[in-house]
């Protein structure tokens, strides 16, 4: 076999699999279309259906939606801003876990608090469900202990809609995303730490002086990839939190998406219209974050 | 005359060990601190598996908090008559199975043909694929295109749209690039085409990043809940195990029905410690879902740090 045919044959190995790439990742990008028409399903679209920008021009000339909108945007950027915001509790959470001297005591915190991340939402959902029901464990705790004199509907409330979901997204996470930060403590050399003790520096200096500093590069990356997803919650989470009752500060743009689509008579193409806007900023999002991360650090991490 | 009191032996102490009083404190309060996340993060699920296996009319009323009481798995047992969840554990397996074979095979054979120089337009192909985890279209227009191509109502809606991972096949380009370019090269003389290096040399070698691949592909696809919800609609027969346990949580009457089918209601009245009960069969099936998670846990804790550090490491 000659080297040109070998290394069209080895093209022709990846082939198949560049086209199931194709399909499953490029060819949604088409789905983008139906933005522009006046889709029912299961008719399909043709020349009779296109709208052009009808539907662009909806979401700002309809002032219900455009409030709806606009809620949703809220919504998004609290959440975002939230967990940004907060961004630095798995960096505390690793420093500190690093600074607990029993071994064993160390892995089982770890082990505990990472298995959370191995869970589904629905899972998360249904120990939330389960834990904090009207009989669940906290409310019968607090009422027996005469903290409260009837169960708390935690599920169901509309307060703190927010704050909560950053909780349970903490809950799942925090322990997962502090290993990142441990495995770059365990980088730091030795003969830094060794020296400041030499020079009597309390464990809070070394904290403050050595270790966090040589967790900044990593923190850094981590929050422009937050900044980068600022819009992309994903819409699980929401989803299966979601009720009567908290639907309106719960509703994310990803989650919104699907509402519209699936509620009522489902407008798909409006659906379509709000992801591809989002998508596109999206993308912008992560070129500036990366631009930013390459002039900062040297490089960036796409 | 002054007697010169004698020296006092001074305990030697390694400088390293100093705790001044701060350090203690500071000691003390992280233990209690991490003690709390630790039960934040474990007792929820203990309440859960000791409350399964308590007498239902006492976890129905929130009465199990600390250890399982008059304990019984009448609500394990009874999982098997409940209709639709063996199909739905069958499926939630097969997706799994399928799911993470395919997964696993396709990062191995990708990442080890990216690193084929002699491929035509090799780099092109390569970033062909790794560019597709910046960007997507946003779930509706891919729930619109999947339908196109008849992969709603069907079950292989549950694979091929998971089974390529620019991720993973990054991780497996880095892995095969580490490996001794002379293994290749010495099968290759011997004769031996692209393939048999791969199946033959290349396929055993990377086996340890294979595992950590195969692990988080077996747990995405176990917890896998919204292509069920957006691409199954109309096969209740598809259902995963995911799916129906949010459907128990949050329709209430779909599990009414199945108390009122699996046990006769004199046997809640009279306050049976074993009648199927909502909570029961919610904290049942709950259990049964987290348990395959929790028991290959131990085994794949060691593969967390590589996993999270190759991926650090940039195709």
């Amino acid at each position: 076999m000659s080297k040109k045919t070998r290394s069209y044959v080895e093209f022709l190995y990846i082939l198949p699999f560049l086209i199931l790439a194709a399909f499953m990742f490029y060819y949604p990008l088409y789905g983008w279309v139906y933005a522009f028409h006046d889709y029912m399903p299961p008719k399909p679209i043709s020349s009779e259906t296109f709208v052009g920008l009808k539907w662009f021009q909806f979401i700002v000339s309809n002032p219900v939606r455009l409030a709806d909108v606009g809620r949703v945007l809220v919504n998004t950027f609290a959440m975002s801003g939230i967990s940004l915001a907060f961004s630095w509790f798995p960096m505390i959470f690793a420093v500190f876990l690093n600074e607990i001297r029993c071994k064993p005591y160390r892995k089982f915190v770890q082990t505990v608090t990472t298995l959370p991340n191995f869970i589904s939402w629905v899972l998360v959902f249904s120990v939330a469900f389960n834990v904090l029901s009207s009989t669940g464990a906290v409310n019968t705790v607090l009422t027996s202990l005469g903290v409260i004199d009837k169960p708390i509907a935690f599920l169901s409330s509309k307060e703190h809609v927010w704050f909560r979901m950053w909780l349970w997204l903490t809950w799942k996470n925090a322990g997962w995303a502090a290993i990142m930060y441990l495995a770059a403590i365990s980088a730091i050399d030795e003969q830094m730490i060794e020296a400041a003790k030499v020079d009597g520096a309390t464990r809070m200096q070394i904290i403050w002086r050595i270790t966090i500093p040589c967790l900044l590069p990593t923190y850094f990356v981590i929050v422009m990839l937050n900044l980068a997803n600022f819009l992309s919650n994903g819409m699980e989470q929401y989803y299966v939190f979601m009720n009567n009752f908290n639907k309106k500060s719960i509703e994310v743009l990803d989650l919104y998406v699907y509402n519209i689509a699936t509620s009522g008579r489902g407008n798909y193409p409006l659906s379509t219209a709000i992801s591809m806007l989002k998508s596109i900023v999206s993308v912008a999002l992560l070129f500036v974050t990366n631009t930013v991360s390459r002039l900062v650090r040297g490089e960036g991490f796409v | 005359m002054t007697t010169r009191t004698a020296a006092r032996p001074v305990k030697h102490r390694n400088p390293m060990d100093r705790q001044g009083l701060g350090d203690k404190v500071i000691s003390v309060i992280t233990y209690i601190v991490y003690a709390f996340f630790a039960f934040v993060c474990a007792y929820p699920f203990y309440y859960i598996i000791i409350n399964s296996i308590s007498a239902n009319n006492l976890s129905e009323r929130g009465k199990v908090l600390f250890w399982p009481m008059e304990m019984h798995f009448k609500n394990y047992t009874r999982l098997a008559s409940i209709p639709g969840l063996l199909d739905a554990a069958k499926i939630s397996v097969l997706r799994t199975v399928i799911g993470m074979a395919l997964t696993v095979l396709i990062a191995a054979f990708l990442g080890y043909m990216f690193t084929r120089e002699t491929m035509w337009k090799r780099k092109l192909w390569f970033r062909f694929v790794a560019v597709t985890m910046y960007f997507n279209a946003g779930i509706i227009p891919w729930v619109l295109c999947m339908r196109n191509l008849g992969l709603n109502n069907n079950f292989w809606g549950y694979i091929l749209p998971m089974v390529i991972q620019p991720f993973y096949i990054i991780l497996c380009k880095t892995y095969c690039e580490s490996v001794p370019r002379e293994l290749q090269e010495a099968a290759e003389i011997d004769g031996a085409g692209t393939l048999k290096v791969f199946f033959r040399i290349m396929l055993p070698v990377i086996k340890p990043i294979l595992a950590t691949i195969a692990i988080f592909a077996a747990v995405n696809q176990w917890n896998a809940f919204q292509d069920n919800l957006l691409l199954m609609p109309n096969r209740r027969d598809l259902d995963t195990l995911q799916y129906k346990l949010w459907q128990y949580i949050t329709q209430a009457n779909s599990l009414k029905a199945l108390v009122s089918n699996t046990t006769n209601s004199n046997a809640i009245m009279a306050g049976m410690a074993t009648a199927a009960t909502a909570t029961a069969i919610r904290m049942s099936v709950t259990v049964v879902v987290v348990l395959p998670v929790m028991m290959i846990y131990p085994f794949f804790q060691r593969y967390f740090t590589k996993g999270i550090m190759i991926g650090a490491v940039k195709g």
